[in-house]
């Protein structure tokens, strides 16, 4: 018995439906209720927002692909400007209207422009009296108010995860036994659905930091291999034990992209001890020249350390350091824990001139490098 | 309840259900201009007088429609367009430009609007020639040419009125309305707007020419109204072919909304708003699940479309967080507890876990930083905490200055209702700092 009904359309496109979504009965039966019939008049805008990866382009492209609905996807990341966003909506619009090849590319500048348009399109008539969905993803503003200008229109916009106080329709989080019911979904044929008990296992130890649904496929697929090892090499009862501590060097790795994907399959292959390889983050030794080295010294001594503390740390004879009882009465927050302040260029100098030894002249050289650091760092 | 009786019923046929959701679907969701006027018949009337005056008599006239979003504003002007277009002397006599300030954004979009809706002579093919200042003087003499008794009466429906205003020297409002002014073509000028300082924002040129009228349009009715609204909105009207059918479906609503728990939806979404349009929302995620196994709404339809209407967005938000997402929101909570609303940056919120870590850690692992960092970046990417200025300030991430964008009572909730919840993490946050 399907969970998801409707007058409109047969029950074994919706079975199949329901099959292709698993976990989204719920949300899908929604859609369709809001979809209605095709000729029926439908939401102006629908707005379905959610986490990464629960779901939302896939089941509405789902939905609206098994049903034939008439339909024009776009990505509003790839349409930066707003001309290339019209046009591109326009070309899959032509392209639904005029089933023949000769779709000649309209140039559309504004909105007026393609509001004008799209009500002259020429209609087959089955399209006629249908609703069209505009899906976009990565909305973010400017599609709003399309109703009021032409009446066939229905928008759905979606984005991750939003603050937006304007949703409509909800994607409920993932649970752990949906995930676990997802995962085990694909599991490779050569095994049996039990022994990919092996998700349990993955999601012990990744449930805690990552419910990303696409993170962890990737991180299953990734280590099956090294937990069939045991079953493989004939030494089948210690497959958690084997597991447990190679995942958790693959969150520390992997997950963080510290090394990539192929590298860790290749250590899997040469039964290397993950970790050996040295990660993006191991890549922190820069050469210097020596000057810039105490630049670079004299720079975080000055934007971690108070000014006011410079005479008792730079000046060779300060004088007398007056016995003071410090007494710990509030604790300060360590400047480690506030971050870096700025700080002059005069005292900068000071520091690097006191720092080092030998005398500097300040050649224009020093000054060059202090603003070529600057120009390293800028993002 | 005689609702299983009604289920046997012969006209409650697929073919039934179909026709009331494309007549409830078409009320409720699409810009109707044969829709009902509530309680606006004074409004009106002073506008079909007004616009006949123009119409008939060739007076210039400007009026500015003003009411909040969702009053009907698009409505009364469709209503009356349609009633004077029934009078024949009228109908040969009226030219009508339509122009919305969402998409004519600027004057020169506009004019050429203007001139392809006129029909005007240099337009061939759709195409319009000439240039802007060439456009405007062309209209203008045209318009000018005119005289009160001979000329045909123009009629400007100007939407989303305010956001003409923002044109640079707001040259087409001033055109308009000095147009309006003196004695040329006959023009009526209206223009609709949900900004109640609309006058405000005109320039004193535009200001002086404009007629100063005015029809303000507000939800002034009361909540019997409000339910009578509502009844009228969901039964059917006498032209249903099932005659049978609508007695029992306008029996069915009427008892339906005398029940308390429908009444009690009604008037929290009456409270929370008076807007129309939020109430047909509400009406149309009750009704679409009309099926032929059970074609009356139900009154758990009704509550489940409250429910729907009334989610708290950023709740479901957090309870899609991992638990040590949750784990860094509850240090922010803490953070923001100790130094009252201060800015936090990556460091502390580290810091105030590895506290919470160190002290008592049971369920939760001590997870390295890079992985406490991911989770950070990605509180960050579903805006849940904010940097409190630009990123580009050339500042490591982890000393970026955030804020975060939850109350404190908003952790609270979602905490209390969050699946499988570690105790300890619970604890830690209802726990004071000091």
């Amino acid at each position: 018995m399907s969970a998801l009904k409707h007058p409109e359309y047969p029950e074994a496109k919706l079975l199949q439906l329901e099959s292709m979504i698993p976990c989204r009965e719920a949300q899908a039966s929604t859609l369709l209720s809001i979809f209605g019939k095709r000729q029926h008049f439908s939401f102006p805008a629908l707005f379905i927002y959610g986490h990464t990866s629960s779901g939302k382009t896939y089941v509405v492209q789902i939905l609206l692909k098994t049903l034939e609905l008439p339909h024009v996807f776009v990505n509003c990341a790839e349409c930066f400007t707003s001309k290339l966003l019209l046009e591109e909506m326009l070309r899959q619009l032509q392209c639904l209207f005029i089933k023949e090849e000769d779709h000649s590319f309209l140039s559309c500048d504004t909105f007026n422009d393609f509001i004008r348009f799209f009500k002259r399109a020429p209609l087959t008539p089955e399209l006629q009296n249908q609703t069209i969905y505009v899906v976009s993803i990565y909305f973010r503003s400017s599609v709003m108010k399309r109703r009021t200008m032409s009446d066939r229109i229905a928008v759905f916009q979606y984005l991750r995860g939003c603050n937006k106080e304007k949703g409509e329709s909800s994607y409920s989080p993932k649970h752990l036994r949906h995930l676990q019911k997802i995962l085990s979904h694909d599991h490779p044929p050569e095994y049996s659905f039990d022994f990919y008990a092996y998700i349990n296992i993955l999601l012990g130890v990744f449930y805690p930091v990552c419910r990303d649904l696409k993170e962890l496929q990737h991180l299953a697929a990734l280590n099956f291999s090294k937990y069939c090892e045991p079953v493989v090499q004939g030494e089948g009862d210690r497959l958690w034990k084997n597991i447990e501590s190679h995942l958790k060097k693959a969150m520390q790795t992997v997950y963080l992209r510290e090394i990539s994907s192929s590298q860790w399959e290749r250590l899997q292959q040469d039964n290397g001890e993950p970790g050996q390889v040295k990660g993006l983050s191991a890549h922190a030794h820069v050469e210097l020249p020596y000057y810039s080295k105490f630049l670079l010294i004299a720079a975080y001594l000055a934007s971690y350390n108070p000014a006011r503390t410079d005479k008792r740390f730079f000046v060779k004879h300060h004088g007398k350091i007056r016995k003071v009882n410090f007494q710990k009465k509030h604790e300060k927050t360590s400047n480690h824990l506030l971050g870096p302040k700025p700080f002059p260029l005069d005292r900068l100098l000071a520091i690097l001139y006191s720092i080092v030894d030998s005398r500097i002249p300040p050649t224009a050289n020093i000054f060059c490098q202090v603003s070529e650091m600057v120009a390293c760092f800028e993002p | 309840m005689s609702k299983r009786k009604l289920k046997k019923d012969s006209f409650t046929s697929g073919e039934c259900i179909s026709k009331v959701q494309k007549i409830l679907r078409e009320r409720f969701c699409h810009l109707n201009p044969n829709g009902k006027l509530f309680g606006l018949e004074h409004q009106y009337k002073q506008l079909l007088e007004l616009i006949k005056h123009t119409a008939v008599n060739g007076e210039s006239n400007s009026v500015l429609i003003i009411g909040p979003r969702g009053s009907g504003k698009t409505l009364l002007v469709c209503h009356v367009l349609k009633k004077l277009l029934e009078i024949k002397e009228v109908k040969e006599n009226i030219l009508q430009v339509h122009l919305n300030g969402l998409l004519q954004t600027n004057d020169r979009i506009a004019l050429k609007e203007i001139t392809r809706q006129l029909n005007l002579e240099n337009v061939v093919g759709d195409k319009v020639f000439g240039s802007f200042a060439e456009n405007l003087a062309f209209l203008l003499e045209a318009l000018k040419k005119g005289d009160r008794d001979h000329s045909c009466p123009v009629l400007f429906i100007l939407d989303e009125f305010d956001l003409f205003v923002h044109h640079k020297n707001q040259t087409l409002l001033y055109n308009l309305f000095d147009i309006s002014q003196s004695a040329q073509t006959p023009i009526a000028v209206i223009g609709l707007t949900c900004r109640l300082d609309i006058l405000e924002l005109m320039e004193k040129r535009v200001k002086s020419r404009f007629s100063h009228r005015q029809i303000y349009l507000m939800n002034s009715f009361d909540f019997k109204t409000y339910l009578n609204i509502c009844k009228d909105q969901l039964s059917l009207p006498p032209e249903f072919p099932e005659e049978t059918f609508i007695q029992k479906w306008n029996k069915h609503i009427q008892s339906l909304l005398e029940d308390i728990k429908v009444q009690d939806v009604l008037q929290n979404q009456f409270y929370y708003n008076k807007d129309l349009r939020c109430l047909f929302m509400l009406l149309m995620l009750a009704s679409n699940n009309i099926t032929v196994s059970h074609p009356y709404i139900r009154i758990s339809d009704f509550l489940e479309a409250s429910k729907l209407c009334r989610m708290d967005t950023k709740s479901n938000i957090v309870h899609g967080l991992s638990v040590l997402e949750l784990c860094l929101i509850i240090a922010m909570k803490h953070l923001n507890d100790t130094y009252e609303g201060e800015p936090f940056n990556f460091q502390m919120v580290y810091h105030e876990y590895q506290k919470f870590v160190q002290r008592k850690a049971h369920t939760v692992y001590n997870f390295e930083k890079p992985v406490v960092m991911k989770a950070f970046e990605r509180l960050q990417l579903l805006e849940l905490i904010k940097p409190i200025e630009g990123p580009s300030n050339f500042v490591q991430k982890e000393y970026l200055l955030m804020k975060l964008l939850l109350d404190n009572s908003q952790v609270m909730e979602a905490l209390q209702v969050y699946p499988n919840c570690p105790t300890d993490v619970k604890q830690w946050a209802t726990t004071s700092v000091h």
